[in-house]
């Protein structure tokens, strides 16, 4: 069973990116891992990273100018002619 | 074939189809990234608007031609960026992407939310973060919830604006972002490490007070 007291709060706050890519190793995961079971702070930490990036997700579509959305429009329009 | 290029096909299909509705809405979901792009190679804003607006000129010429090597999006980013960095070193502005990285050793939460080294627990919360379960709903569905995360974004170091749109809105994988700005997969994590801390920072501030 690894160690979860092994990595501090503060250093996984660093390495969250990284465990949620995938990119920790095996055992540095495993370590995150136990630290996550032992420790509510760094639970809730996740789960806020893991909301951001769904609110994120969801954000609407900026505004397209009137004038370029007009000209890439009727370009579009007159390839097919 | 992936749901993804399953999507891609119908798209580049709809496309050549002339289907006006698709184009329009691809021209809209692409708009912030295609911008924040071309903002790290040329500058002000005005000079980045005609860049995107000749590549989809370029793009709509190319459409029969493209030959889905890459996905469709991707190519649309090649050509791009293949502008903007003609126009950048035509304005003599040639700074490669990753220097736009920034350099300092920025904290995804501050110093001071953390136990000292002399604590019995060193590193520890010193109080933890909320629970966020109850606002999950909020956060995601709220329109004024997600114009903080709007406002959040738009204040980021272009890099990061770029990375985290490509990555969390747009949906590119970490290597199709990678192979586009031509940075390292390293890099491309940094940038978004920082990018959707600092997003989280500020969703705190508004969702906790």
């Amino acid at each position: 069973m690894a160690d979860g007291t092994a990595i501090s709060c503060q250093e996984v706050v660093e390495v969250v990116t990284d465990y949620l890519e995938g990119k920790l190793s095996p055992d540095d995961a495993a370590i995150l891992e136990a630290h996550l079971k032992l420790c509510e702070g760094c639970q809730f930490y996740l789960d806020q990273m893991r909301i951001t990036i769904a609110a994120v997700g969801r954000i609407e579509d900026d505004e397209v100018p009137a004038e370029l959305h007009d000209t890439v429009l009727a370009a579009f329009r007159n390839r097919r002619v | 074939m992936t749901q993804s290029e399953l999507v891609e096909t119908d798209l580049l299909a709809q496309l050549r189809a002339g289907d006006e509705t698709a184009f329009e809405a691809l021209v809209a979901r692409q708009y912030a990234t295609m911008l924040a792009v071309a903002m790290t190679y040329v500058k002000g804003r005005a000079v980045a608007e005609e860049v995107v607006q000749d590549t989809w000129l370029a793009v709509i010429e190319g459409l029969d031609r493209f030959e889905g090597r890459s996905s469709l999006k991707t190519w649309i980013i090649s050509i791009l960026v293949n502008k903007a960095r003609t126009r950048g070193v035509r304005e003599a502005r040639t700074i490669p992407f990753t220097a736009l990285a920034p350099e300092d050793d920025e904290p995804a939460v501050p110093r001071e939310r953390f136990r000292g080294r002399d604590d019995a627990f060193p590193g520890h919360w010193r109080a933890y973060p909320a629970r966020w379960h109850a606002s999950a709903e909020t956060a995601v569905h709220d329109r004024e919830t997600l114009q903080v995360v709007v406002r959040a974004i738009a204040e980021l170091p272009l890099a990061q604006q770029t990375v985290i749109r490509m990555r969390d809105v747009e949906g590119y994988s970490p290597d199709e972002v990678c192979k586009m700005l031509d940075i390292s997969e390293g890099n491309q994590r940094v940038l978004l490490h920082r990018a959707r801390s600092r997003v989280r920072a500020e969703l705190e501030r508004y969702i906790d007070g």
